[in-house]
């Protein structure tokens, strides 16, 4: 359950160097680079260990259905609200041309996928942002979305879990996707006072709007390893103040260092972890 | 005025701050109180109690300073994360004795830097953002200058939200936007005419319920009447059921971008 009683993956790869003599009839699409060690990985590899680079625990990004398909029970996601699409409200330059190519781009309709589904049996509400669609940047059916998923947790008395990935507030919907910050926030709090729970789980990058809004809001703050988070990301401060950033600053485990966040949880874990809270919650099979 | 003329002004050094509207408004009954209770007292917020009329009122400022000297003292209206939490525990605390709360918003946003982030400038803003729109007592806020982003909105999740004619409100800075948009932030005037921040715009979005002619120091009429709206404003707020107004006040942001 903890990075101290840490297992290595049974796939681990134990001499990157020796993988390309080893396995030489692999096509090179089928591999993919280790962004933080540089490890050549093979695809079906990684995909086995939910992503995670079995040298040195790097975690690849996943899209939103990555995300789901990782923690739902099998078959038990049912997608709320699928076809709400974003318009170019305040007729914003280059705004339609965007929104086509970040459709097509991730297949996906908008920023975010929310709907309910079973965790280890137990149901839930579950909401995930999508870095592959405008940088998960919070608009206004971005807001509406997850303001109608916490209303639905509400109702039900469902818990809820977030997953958070985020550029921040949608410029191209100017002041409506900052009104977003607010009304999303009033959702969370309904939910709370009724005596439901809400897990955050903060994934790379988490910034700007949605760090001051719901991604803060939990009643429990989850992160995954060495993913930014952020209210102003570090270029923006590094502008600002003129000085160099301290090293590890605004990840996981510095804020965790904080007290922002109450646990760095490994993605291979995160299942488990989130099973486990939701049992010590009263929630339970059906 | 074009749309980037009004940031100039709301921008304006010459522009009457939060303070200047606080001792016009309440005189000698102002009391101003300090410190957030857990890490320090933030200048650039300036908040206590006074008597608006005949009523008792917790008002809060972002204050950008009226001369240089202040202006450095106050972070130029920048807030760090124990402004927003003194401004939360007066909140509470004005809900506590049901009385009214006034805000007022000049500020070009919350401040970005090495100690906010260590002290959860994210997390300051997310709190006040959810415990605003359920307190149970009147919330009013009046945009004088510059609204900048998720730093303004942690002042304004109020019942109501009036700005003066040349004040901005805005989800990134014109400069931000220009950069980011054409690589090229000398076209700020460009991109704030696309963000829509004018306190027109933002009436017409259904953003805002008033716009405010703005009053200069010494127009004593003015004051008075700005006095007597915001009075009758609250007088009508207290007369609603706390639950009942934090319920309005919540349906007030649900029905900005609604789907269905
Ligand atoms: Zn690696």
């Amino acid at each position: 359950m903890d990075l101290f009683t840490f297992i290595k993956p049974k796939n681990e790869l134990e001499n990157s160097d020796d993988t390309d003599t080893k396995k030489p009839y692999v096509p090179d699409e089928m591999w993919e680079k280790c962004p933080e060690c540089g490890t050549l990985l093979l695809t079906t590899d990684i995909e086995e260990n939910l992503r995670v680079c079995s040298k040195c625990n790097h975690h690849f990004r996943l899209n939103a259905r990555q995300r789901v398909d990782m923690i739902a029970d099998k078959d038990t996601f049912v997608e709320m609200d699928k076809d709400f699409e974003s318009a170019n409200i305040i007729d914003f330059p280059f705004y339609d041309e965007k929104l086509e190519k970040s459709k097509k781009q991730s297949n996906e309709k908008e920023s975010v996928i929310c709907g309910t589904c079973k965790l280890g049996g137990i149901e839930t509400v579950i909401v995930s942002m999508n870095s592959e669609f405008m940088m998960g940047s919070m608009g206004t059916v971005t807001g509406d979305k997850i303001t109608r998923a916490f209303e639905y947790a509400t109702e039900q008395r469902l818990p809820i879990i977030v997953f958070t990935v985020s550029g921040g507030a949608r410029m191209q919907e100017g002041i409506l996707s900052l009104m977003q910050m607010a009304k999303t926030s009033g959702a969370v709090k309904m939910h709370s006072d009724a005596g439901l729970l809400y897990i955050t789980v903060l994934t790379d990058p988490t910034t700007g709007g949605v760090t001051a809004s719901f991604a803060m809001e939990g009643d429990i703050i989850l992160a995954e390893p060495k993913a930014l988070i952020a209210f102003a990301g570090p270029r923006v401060i590094e502008q600002t103040i003129r000085q160099k950033l301290p090293k590890d600053f605004q990840t996981a485990e510095f804020l965790k260092q904080k007290g922002f966040v109450d646990k760095v949880v490994d993605r291979r874990y995160l299942k488990e972890t989130l099973k486990h809270l939701l049992k010590i919650h009263n929630y339970g099979e059906d | 005025m074009s749309a980037y003329d009004k940031v100039t002004a709301a921008r304006s050094t010459k522009k009457l701050t939060s303070v200047d509207y606080i001792n016009a408004l309440f005189g000698e009954s102002f009391i101003e109180l300090h410190g957030d209770r857990c890490y320090g007292d933030d200048k650039a917020v300036v908040a206590g109690v006074g008597m608006l009329n005949n009523i008792p009122v917790t008002v809060i400022g972002l204050e950008k300073g009226r001369n240089t000297f202040e202006r450095m003292e106050r972070n130029f209206g920048a807030a760090h994360p124990e402004g927003y939490r003194k401004a939360l525990r007066l909140m509470k605390q004005a809900e506590k004795f049901h009385r009214p709360i006034l805000t007022f918003v000049d500020t070009s946003g919350a401040f970005c830097g090495i100690g906010a982030e260590e002290r959860g400038q994210g997390h300051s803003i997310a709190t006040n953002l959810m415990e605003m729109m359920a307190l149970k007592t009147p919330i009013l806020s009046v945009f004088i200058g510059e609204g900048g982003s998720g730093g303004a909105i942690a002042l304004a999740v109020a019942d109501e939200v009036w700005m003066m004619e040349n004040a901005v409100y805005s989800v990134i800075s014109p400069e931000g936007c220009a950069s980011i948009l054409w690589k090229d932030s000398s076209k700020a005037p460009d991109a704030a005419e696309c963000l829509k921040l004018t306190a027109k715009d933002l009436f017409d979005l259904g953003v805002i319920e008033r716009i405010l002619r703005e009053p200069t120091a010494d127009d004593h009429k003015m004051f008075e009447s700005l006095k007597l709206l915001i009075c009758r404003t609250f007088e009508k707020n207290l007369a609603i059921p706390g639950d009942e107004l934090a319920r309005i006040r919540y349906n007030r942001f649900r029905k900005i971008g609604k789907q269905d």
